[in-house]
Parts: C-alpha cells; structure tokens; sequence
C-alpha cells in the first residue's frame, strides 16, 4: 500500500514537473522565434514540409468525409422533407467541426509524428548538441521555425479539407444523387455566417495547431536520446495530440457555439 | 577497480601554467547524486595537441564537456581561452563557443544538409560574409580534409571516414583557438584512421589552434601528441609526454597500453564465488 501511494505521488509529481518544463519551454520558444521570422525562408520550408506534404492525405480525406455527410444527410433529411438543406448541413459541419477537428487529427498523424522523430534523431545523433557547440540555439534555428510552420499549416488545412468536404458533399448530393444544385448552394450561402461558423472555425483549427505542433516539437526535442526514446516520443505525441485536440474541442465548441448560436 | 589504481604525481614537464589555453582546478562533477569527476586539476598548453585517455566510463568525454563549457563543473573552476565558464551568461557563452571547434564521435552531421551546407553553416550563421566568399572558404576547408569532390553530397552518402573528415571540415570552418575531438577513430577502418590523426595534427599547426583530444585509441593516438593524461574513475592517475607515461611504470597504464587483459582493471566484474553461483558450494 505504501509503495503503491509513492509509487502515486512519483508519477505524480513526475507530470506536474513535465507540465511546468513544458510551459518553459514554451515560453522560451515564444521569446526566441525571432529567427523564424527574420528568416523567413526557414519557415517556408517546413510549411513545405509539415503543409505541402499532409496536404494529399487531407484533401483525400476531406473528399470522402464530405461524400459520408452527403450519404447520411441525405437518408436523414430525405425523410422530413428537406433534402435541399443538404448543403447547409454539409457545409455547418464541416466548418464548425470536422474540418479543424479532422484535419488536426491527420495533421498530428502525419506532420505530428514527422516533426517528433525529426528532432529527437537530431538530439539521437548530436546534432542538436552540435549546433549548441557552433553557438547556434537549436530551439531558435531548429524549433522555432517548425513551431511557426506548423502552426501557419494548419488552419490552411482544416480550410482545404472542409472545402473538399463540400465538394464532395456536392458530388454524392447533387451530382449523384439529384438535390436541386441551385437550393444546395443558396441555403448553404444563406446558413452559414462568416463570424458565427467561419471564423470560429479557423479560430479552432489555430488552437489545434498551436496545441499539435507545440506538443510535436517538445516530444522531440525532451525524447531520450535513444531509437526507443525517438520511438516513444513519437506515439506519445500522437496520442497527447489526439487528446488534446479532442479536449480542446469540446472547450472551444462550449465556448463558441451556446447561447443560441 | 579503482583502489587498484594508484594516482602519479604530475610529470617534471607538465604543460606551463602561463600558457595555458585551458585550466580546470580541482574538478568535480555529478550527474545528479552520481558522481563523475574527482578532483581533476588539468592544463592544457596553448599550441598543443593534448589527449585525455581512459577507459569507457572513466569520465573523460564528461571533462571534455566541462571544457567545451556544455556542463558546468559542480565544485572547482574551470577557465577556457581566459574565462570562467561558471561566471558566462548566455551571450558571452555563445561568444566563447565560436571560438572553439568540436569533432564529435560520429560527426554529428546535419543529415538534412548538403557536406557544402554543413561546412557553411556557421559561416552563415555567424558572419555575414557574401555566397560568393562563403563559397571559397568552404571549398578552402573541404580541400585541406581531401574531400572538395564531396561538396555535393548528402552526408548519407558518405563513408564513416569521410563523415568524420567533413565533420573535421565543419570544426575548423571558423578557425578555431581549441579544437576538441570526441573520440575521433572510434568506428574507422585503418586507412580512415591514419588520415583523421594526420589531419588533426596537421590542421593544429597550420591553424596554430589547440587541440584536446578524448579517446582510448592508443596506438594512433601517442605518436600523434604533445601530452597525455590518463584517467581512470574520474581521476587523472598518470601524466606527461608519451615517452613519460610509457615508462611511467603505473600499473594501469601499462595495462592500457599493453592491452593487457586482467591487471588492475580486472577481467570479471565483481561476483560472489563462481562455485556458489553454480550450486556448488555444498558439495566442495
């Protein structure tokens, strides 16, 4: 019973020296991301990197949740009558949620993982120490301008899945199903407030790429220097990413979208 | 082990204070409550080639961070190029590190760059010479390593040897006071080998730099220096030119440099009695 209980306040106080470790280092990225936007061309780069290279697994991805929402809208509304309103259904969904939810998700997946294993080899094989040596700050040449590539990625994502979303809602709904094109659009024109849906939106695709990438690079960078330290860092950025946009998510909705919205 | 080993005093030709390009005094060091160094008082004379020997683990790699100022000594002091690294902040830090070079064991090449862009990367980091000049030096120090065909290449594409000699390349891109080598031959095959050890000797006297080297190898290595020090549980047991510590006559480092396999760094790790461990004991 005792060993279990220090056992407990091990982990414990483990995670809250984790969390405040964290923090600072969060803070010292902030005051150190100069370099990335002095140069802006490393930045560049990685958006290249952790955008350009997700964006065939989004749009992918976007065409066919957009095709599912069509299918099952259609069977839902179908049945009071209001078959025409499936572009606002469509289109509501995917902007307020499943497009930032969504394309975080595949964003973790894919560039998450990528940008873990990337820094913690560099850390693995002393490349990070070597850069230390030269006088270089790593987390302002190397992590910074990751962080803000990262971070500028995302809601163009989330923008470009919903837009493919649409589109496929349009594909299953109008094209092969038959809902009137011009009541499709208009009534999605008519629903969907730029502020209330848009905006809020891109306001949480942001979040989640501020939460996705700042928890990508801090895995890597506090991985062991190890392959089964890359290889741990690697998952728990996954699964923490996961959790955190999912728990995000549901803050920001409660937040945006009560009272009446 | 270690009671097996007997400290010698410091040799009658130690390395002149006066001239010292670095001093560590009474050098302890912990990782934690792990305790790493002993009491370790090092000169290391400016304009010379001086190798830090041991055996894996004896702490040699940990005094060569303690002088690259990447861990801070936890009791004692340590002065570099006329600095006490514990007194720098951040920016005097960095300042002091641009005027060192350090080789690492496998030469900690920046994998996503070009052998060129590994080499210029300090110069772009820290100078804001034109591409055109940045060009020139680049080529200048991949030429004085024998690899200015290599300029091109992904350091996936390169040999051990040749990582090593880029990574030598990329030490020296800003002409360094000290230079520091990690292990340097650890992983090379003989050809290899010979060309880092002629390549470190040969780059300390034409950049007039210091070099410290950290390794175990010893048959490349004492042809190579001006000084040795040999340390053993985070202490330096023996000292001097390599002629000195050859017929220094400790025990130790007869044993390492013989190769020898049992002396005082015994051939079994300490256990309880082989025939105990097997079940015997009742029936002897």
């Amino acid at each position: 019973m005792r060993a279990a209980l220090t056992h407990l306040g091990a982990v414990v106080t483990a995670g809250i020296w984790r969390l405040g470790y964290g923090a600072r280092f969060f803070g010292y990225l902030l005051m150190h991301s100069g370099t990335a936007f002095r140069r802006f061309r490393l930045t560049v780069r990685e958006i290249y990197f952790a955008g350009v290279l997700s964006l065939i697994i989004i749009l992918v991805s976007g065409l066919f949740v957009g095709m599912v929402l069509g299918l099952q809208g259609y069977d839902t509304l179908q049945r009071y009558g209001s078959s025409e309103a499936l572009g606002v259904l469509v289109a509501l969904s995917l902007v307020r949620e499943l497009g930032p939810v969504v394309a975080g998700l595949l964003f973790a997946s894919r560039a998450g993982s990528a940008i873990t294993a990337e820094i913690g080899l560099m850390k693995a094989t002393e490349q990070l120490s070597a850069m230390e040596m030269m006088a270089v700050d790593p987390i302002a040449r190397v992590v910074a301008p990751r962080f803000w590539g990262g971070v500028l990625s995302m809601p163009l994502l989330a923008a470009l899945f919903s837009a493919m979303g649409i589109f496929g809602g349009y594909l299953v709904g109008v094209v092969l199903i038959g809902v009137d094109e011009g009541a499709f659009w208009s009534q999605m024109q008519a629903a969907v407030d730029v502020r209330n849906d848009i905006l809020n939106g891109v306001i949480k695709s942001v979040v989640f790429g501020v939460a996705v990438t700042l928890i990508a690079v801090f895995e890597g960078y506090d991985a062991a220097p190890t392959a089964e330290g890359v290889s741990r860092a690697t998952t728990r950025t996954v699964v923490m990413s996961s959790l955190a946009i999912l728990a995000l998510d549901f803050v920001l909705t409660a937040l945006m979208f009560t009272g009446g919205n | 082990m270690s009671s097996k080993i007997s400290a010698l005093p410091p040799s009658t030709s130690s390395p002149v204070a006066a001239t010292a390009i670095a001093q560590i005094e009474d050098l302890t060091f912990a990782y934690g409550r792990q305790p790493v160094l002993h009491g370790i008082n090092v000169e290391i004379p400016r304009g010379k080639v001086v190798a830090v020997m041991g055996q894996s683990g004896c702490g040699k790699t940990t005094l060569l961070r303690v002088i690259a100022a990447a861990l801070m000594p936890t009791r004692g002091r340590a002065r570099v190029l006329g600095q006490l690294t514990s007194d720098l902040d951040r920016d005097a830090l960095y300042a002091l590190r641009r005027r060192m070079g350090m080789l690492y064991q496998f030469g900690a090449l920046f994998t996503d760059m070009s052998v060129f862009d590994n080499v210029a990367f300090q110069m772009r980091e820290h100078t804001d010479l034109p591409e055109d000049a940045i060009r020139d030096l680049v080529l200048l120090k991949l030429e004085a390593v024998g690899l200015r065909g290599a300029a091109p290449l992904l350091p996936t594409a390169l040999s051990g040897g040749m990582a090593r000699r880029v990574a030598l390349a990329r030490a020296i891109a800003l002409d360094p006071e000290l230079i520091l080598y990690d292990e340097p031959f650890t992983g090379l095959d003989p050809i290899a080998l010979g060309v880092i050890a002629r390549l470190v000797r040969q780059l300390n006297d034409t950049l007039g730099a210091t070099s410290i080297i950290v390794t175990h190898d010893v048959a490349e290595t004492l042809p190579l220096v001006d000084y040795v020090y040999f340390m053993a549980d985070g202490r330096v047991v023996a000292q001097g030119t390599p002629d000195e510590v050859r017929r220094s006559g400790v025990p130790f480092v007869e044993q390492f440099v013989s190769g020898a396999t049992d002396g005082p760094v015994p051939f079994h790790y300490p256990a309880a009695g082989y025939p105990a461990d097997l079940g015997l004991a009742g029936a002897a």
